[in-house]
């Protein structure tokens, strides 16, 4: 049986109410019996100090309880729910390689977080970077650092931006699945983690950092979960990763169906209930301020499989499963940086133009101008992240998260909508910022890369498959009987 | 003994191997294989990319038996798997020189 919310705010406050009057009838007692004197008075001051403790005890174990919640959902999300989702989109002799690129990041990106990423990312540093402070995860302990969260511990915060950066790198597969060694993709990964990943996060959420709206950059660009963070950067990168190595062999000519859409139909709806964590969790509290993100996360999300499901019914008369999880996603993409700054309404309209507009860039432009974005990892994440974070700058409102305060405190306008027309110009220096530090950093190390280990697979491995070529290993073990 | 590999629609597979146990038909062999003849297929989408499929999935039965049932289970397999449309499919009939029963080695019409 579970405490409703109505009766437990009933018995804290009758609690408060006891505690209120046994204070009330101590003081009392120190004007009954004056030669008690200070003691008595000594003695509330104690009780009242030690109430304001439980007090702040109790609010960050609700805050760390939902933090260390929102932590595992997010890790969901790359294991197995993107695993799952990019799994069925490959052809079957593909699936294991593609599933273990994403898998391998929850075991790559964690280790370099512990070791030094976590520092790079969120240690004090310059606008663009962090420092070395924290290398080994020196001085991360249970207690709070104020500049991101007064109330979890500094683990939990640093557990939960591990996650993101875990699903960031694990996007970017999307675009050079089925051609690309196992090596090399461990050795870009580890370079885009901090060539790229921990500049942006650093700029965007990390103390001093250019374009932190929460603690004063130079240029506050909204984004609540990581629109630019997280999905531009990967997106755009996909993009200049599928327009290096090239096309797949026999693209576009031959099949390439997905081999399982029942596997990214359960990998989507993974999506769908981790996101809660990605973005929800980015209130870093329990309170009204995650509810709010939970709540314009969900009904982006619900939009946009209607938008996307309305533009491929006027298509192609039909509306497909893969359609409709694809367009949830791309609703989720572009919710992520309004999350926690939009409203209810604002977050419909979001999600039915990014279903819509993802619909599109994926169906029609992808085609036209011919790239083998495998996955739609630019024409989802990259585009919808951009769409995203732009309509973020319209419809953010300072009455559901009051971001923007004057020197007196007052609170100032957040987006269009409130009147705050300059906002959509921080947006775009926001984004412009991700697409070019993903484009010059993905090329870098695309070339390191390249004259290194060498990108692509050989035509031989590539028909063989990379399960078998790379893992030695086969999805499916059914055509032979045992 | 003539073997008779019979292609027919998949949806056929139950009715015809009822059809065929009632003549007295006793071993059978059953392939999910995919072709065509003069039937078109369909075309599928997946994220905007359409994608024709023209090879459709049939069943194939394959059974040898002696040369005086051939025409009864042909007449058999016909009418159980017949709709009358395009896609009902083909039965070929081919001469089998030997059988040989495993078990124990017999040969022949007795190994059938």
């Amino acid at each position: 049986m579970s405490i409703h919310g109505g009766s437990a705010l009933r018995l804290g406050r009758f609690l408060s109410a006891c505690t209120l009057l046994f204070l009330l009838s101590s003081n009392l007692w120190g004007f009954v019996a004056p030669e008690l004197g200070s003691n008595a008075g000594d003695a509330q001051a104690q009780r009242i100090a030690a109430l304001e403790q439980q007090t702040a005890d109790a609010k960050s174990s609700a805050d760390n309880a939902w933090m260390l919640t929102s932590s595992a959902l997010v890790l969901m999300m790359t294991g197995p729910g993107l695993a799952l989702f990019y799994g069925g989109l490959v052809r079957k002799k593909n699936v294991l390689s593609t599933m273990l690129q994403s898998f391998a990041m929850m075991a790559v990106i964690s280790v370099l977080w512990a070791l030094c990423g976590y520092s790079l990312a969120f240690g004090p540093g310059s606008s663009f970077i962090g420092g070395l402070h924290h290398l080994f995860l020196h001085g991360v302990g249970l207690q709070p650092d104020a500049a991101y969260s007064a109330t979890i511990p500094q683990q939990t915060y640093m557990i939960y931006q591990l996650m993101f950066a875990i699903i960031t790198p694990a996007l970017i597969t999307g675009a050079f699945a089925e051609r690309m060694k196992f090596s090399a993709m461990l050795l870009f990964m580890i370079l885009w983690s901090f060539l790229v990943y921990d500049p942006m996060a650093h700029m965007v959420w990390g103390k001093s950092g250019v374009l932190n709206a929460a603690l004063g950059g130079h240029f506050p660009t909204l984004d609540f979960a990581g629109g630019t963070v997280v999905h531009v950067t990967s997106g755009v990168s996909a993009l200049v990763c599928a327009l290096y190595l090239g096309r797949r062999l026999g693209y576009p000519h031959e099949a390439m169906p997905p081999h399982s859409v029942v596997l990214s139909f359960v990998g989507a709806c993974m999506l769908w209930v981790g996101w809660f964590g990605f973005n929800a969790g980015s209130a870093l509290a329990s309170g009204g301020l995650a509810t709010s993100a939970f709540v314009a996360t969900h009904f982006g999300a619900a939009a946009a499989v209607i938008g996307w499901a309305a533009a491929e019914w006027l298509r192609n008369r039909k509306v497909s499963a893969l359609g409709a999880i694809s367009g949830a996603v791309a609703g989720l993409v572009a919710i992520t940086p309004a999350a926690g700054f939009v409203g209810p309404m604002s977050a419909l309209l979001i999600g039915l133009i990014a279903g819509a507009f993802c619909f599109w860039m994926v169906a029609a432009v992808k085609a036209r101008f011919g790239y083998d974005d495998s996955l739609d990892a630019f024409g989802v994440h990259g585009a919808g992240g951009t769409l995203g974070a732009i309509l973020t700058g319209i419809f953010a409102s300072s009455a559901i998260n009051p971001i923007f305060k004057d020197a007196n405190g007052n609170t100032l306008a957040s987006g269009m909508i409130e009147g705050n027309f300059h906002q959509i110009l921080n947006q775009l220096v926001g984004v412009a910022i991700a697409w070019g530090l993903a484009i010059v950093g993905t090329l870098v190390i695309l070339k390191i890369v390249d004259v290194t280990v060498g990108l692509r697979v050989s035509q031989e491995h590539e028909v063989m498959g990379l399960d078998l070529s790379q893992h030695g290993e086969e999805g499916y073990y059914w055509e032979v009987s045992v | 003994m003539t073997k008779i590999e019979a292609i027919i629609q998949t949806s056929k597979l139950e009715s015809v191997k009822n059809a065929l146990h009632e003549i007295g038909v006793e071993g059978m062999t059953v392939l999910e294989v995919r072709g065509h003849g003069r039937q078109k297929g369909h075309t599928e989408v997946y994220r905007g990319r359409e994608y024709t499929v023209d090879l459709i999935p049939k069943i194939k039965i394959e059974m040898v038996v002696s040369d005086d049932a051939v025409e009864k289970v042909t007449r058999a397999i016909v009418a159980s798997a017949q709709t009358g449309k395009i896609g009902d499919g083909k039965i070929f009939l081919s001469r089998i020189d030997e059988a040989v029963r495993i078990r124990n080695e017999e040969r022949g019409e007795n190994a059938l």
